[in-house]
């Protein structure tokens, strides 16, 4: 009786505390936690990574400049990256030309951005050309093995052995001195480094239940390579794919320096760095900008895959 | 009953370094529509390749279907193409495997795991198979399944997963089911209820089963008929009754022993069969089991034994059921021991 006394009962239906009310209309079946998706994981790992995400923000920061700066300081300023303005050739950086200007006069902040937007092109597009071929030659060579995988490997490798800078400098012969002819040429032998990872990961992934029961189910090969397999190879695709861009862009750099890349007006970090070098003690802003700027993106690109191969792989932790 | 498969004079073997591994030597058997099926033998017998040709899952090479044919539903599996054995497999026959752990593919999530085969063999919409897959959820007994249908397979505990696998293998309607061991990576709690859903599931959709298990308990419980493999061969089928109350194989018996039974006295030891099973690269001339085999007799050494019919439903390969076998002997055998 005491301990009725202590509970607060008011009268009237409903609000006895000791009334019958069964059992729960779900059954005790309630999803109480929130699920994470596997992509939730890898996020919240990479957030936790500082130095990565710190690469990040730069290779964001350095593409929105690419995609904006050269149109908003036409805007403001007039300058573009082509017109010559002889009169004012060889300015240090100033108010008027934040990084100075080149031989030609031409504002050498618009045309850092824009060498920024043709490099991270390129090295965006040779990537994107290398992860398509890569993903479908691989993923065939590695799920049907046998000699279908003897045949298509030993056609890589032939590839592969072809030293990589006589192939561009032979189709720069044949092609025009271009955009499209730089990604073409690094296109042609750069998809095998894709390809073997992904042969690598199907190889692995092949022998695992669920392609057979996938199999079971009358999937054909197609549907388990593609539906099945690539998606759980994922992890290994997207860090090549990152630790790609930063190599296509550099070597883009690198053909331009020796000459083989885009024609001027048009600028890329690697021509201008180029442009800047024979003027390297005399005007050193010329070289100074294009090259940091390629050296902090290289470095940003390459922190951000080492951050991503640690968040798809958590036994590589320390 | 209508025979739905028909197993006949099935071998595979398979090429490897050391030779010709004949893993299945011969195997005749038949499933009825709407029958339970258990083929029991210890690892290495031959139950899962048996089942995995059924489907056409072996590789080719190493494996190697040698000669037999596999008629389901009037057709011979040997004999379809590989397109038109895709439209078999998921859709007239299903199959749950071993692992639920590793059978879902893990970035998939389960509805979309479901309605693959659905909308590939049913031809269903999307949104079909979408409320065909919430029906199946419920049907295993997984709760919210409007939820669970969004969620990937790491948010499933391993019976829940099994549940899953069985909802997709049942997804089409299938007449036949394979199930390779399907309670094996569950613990005993879970493999009771897992059970107890496919035999309901069994008897509301009317499908045939082939269980594929070492667990005789289960086999019990579930199944109408036992086909007792050894060695690559059938040594032994008959139906739950006769196998359990009249074994009449050396190696059934064994197995039975090899069990322990509530009444036993728990100081009595179980009896395990000694030795194990021959490499199958190298069959032996004789009955497979003649090594390990307390009756063994000189003839069981040299030549194979001749299928012997008990009753109708009942056969064994056995010397032992000869004419010529002193029956007298084989049981003074076993009194002194």
């Amino acid at each position: 009786m005491s301990q009725e006394m202590n509970v607060n009962v008011t009268p009237g239906a409903g609000s006895n505390p000791f009334e019958k009310i069964g059992r729960d209309q779900n059954g005790g079946e309630r999803i109480v936690r929130k699920s994470l998706t596997a992509w939730q994981n890898i996020r919240r790992n990479l957030y936790e990574n500082k130095l990565s995400m710190v690469g990040l923000y730069f290779i964001i920061a350095i593409a929105l400049m690419a995609i904006f700066a050269p149109w908003v300081t036409g805007l403001i300023t007039g300058y573009n990256y082509f017109a010559n303005e002889l009169a004012n050739a060889n300015q240090p950086p100033s108010w008027a030309h934040w990084f100075g200007t080149d031989d030609l006069g031409r504002d050498m902040w618009v045309r850092t951005w824009k060498g920024a937007q043709i490099s991270l092109f390129v090295g965006i597009a040779a990537a994107l050309i290398d992860l398509v071929i890569g993903i479908v030659y691989g993923g065939i060579m590695g799920y049907f093995g046998g000699k279908v995988d003897e045949t298509m490997n030993r056609i890589a490798e032939i590839l592969y052995a072809i030293p990589y800078l006589l192939v561009v400098i032979l189709l720069m012969v044949v092609m025009p001195q271009s955009l499209t002819t730089i990604i073409v040429a690094m296109s042609i032998t750069g998809w095998i480094n894709m390809a073997w990872i992904v042969r690598g990961e199907i190889m692995r992934l092949k022998n695992q239940e669920y392609a057979l029961a996938s199999k079971a189910l009358g999937a054909g090969s197609m549907r388990i390579i593609f539906r099945h397999l690539i998606p759980n190879a994922m992890g290994p695709i997207l860090v090549t794919l990152t630790l790609t861009i930063p190599g296509a862009m550099f070597t883009e750099a690198f053909l331009s320096f020796l000459g083989m890349g885009v024609k001027s007006p048009v600028a890329s970090w690697g021509t201008m760095i180029d442009n800047g070098r024979q003027a390297m003690t005399t005007y050193p802003w010329r070289i100074m900008f294009p090259a940091l700027f390629l050296a902090v993106s290289m470095f940003a690109l390459n922190v951000f895959g080492d951050g991503l191969r640690d968040a798809f792989d958590p036994k590589m932790k320390k | 009953m209508r025979p739905i498969l028909e197993v006949k004079d099935l071998s595979v073997s398979f090429d490897v370094f050391g030779g010709e591994v004949q893993a299945i030597r011969g195997v005749n058997f038949t499933v009825n529509e709407g029958e339970a099926v258990a083929i029991v033998g210890e690892s290495g017998s031959g139950k899962s390749v048996t089942a995995q040709t059924v489907m056409r899952l072996i590789a080719t090479p190493p494996g190697r279907i040698k000669n037999g044919s596999i008629m389901f539903n009037g057709r011979d599996l040997l004999s379809l193409s590989e397109k038109e054995m895709r439209k078999v497999r998921g859709n007239e026959i299903g199959m749950i495997f071993q692992d639920p752990m590793t059978s879902l593919n893990p970035t998939m999530t389960i509805g979309s795991q479901i309605t693959e085969g659905l909308v590939k063999h049913q031809k269903l919409s999307h949104s079909a198979a979408k409320t065909r897959a919430i029906e199946l959820l419920k049907m295993v007994g997984i709760p919210n399944p409007e939820v669970r249908l969004k969620q990937y397979p790491h948010n499933f505990s391993g019976g829940m997963r099994q549940r899953v696998m069985i909802a997709i293998a049942l997804a089409c309607n299938p007449a036949l089911l394979i199930a390779d061991e399907p309670t094996t990576a569950l613990d005993v709690t879970i493999q009771a209820q897992i059970m107890e859903l496919m035999k309901d599931l069994q008897k509301q959709m009317n499908t045939s089963i082939i269980l594929i298990t070492h667990d005789l308990g289960v086999v019990a419980d579930v199944c109408d008929r036992v086909i007792v493999m050894y060695a690559g061969q059938v040594v032994e089928t008959g139906t739950i009754k006769e196998i359990f109350r009249n074994p009449q194989h050396p190696y059934t018996k064994g197995l039975l022993k090899s069990l322990p039974r509530l009444n036993q006295s728990k100081d009595e030891p179980l009896i395990p069969i000694h030795g194990t099973p021959p490499d199958l690269i190298k069959p032996p001339q004789g009955c497979g089991f003649c090594s390990r085999c307390e009756d063994a007799m000189r003839i069981c050494a040299t030549e194979a034994p001749e299928v012997t019919t008990i009753s109708e439903t009942q056969m064994v390969r056995c010397w032992l059921q000869d004419p010529r076998a002193a029956k007298g002997a084989g049981m003074g055998k076993e009194e002194s021991a």
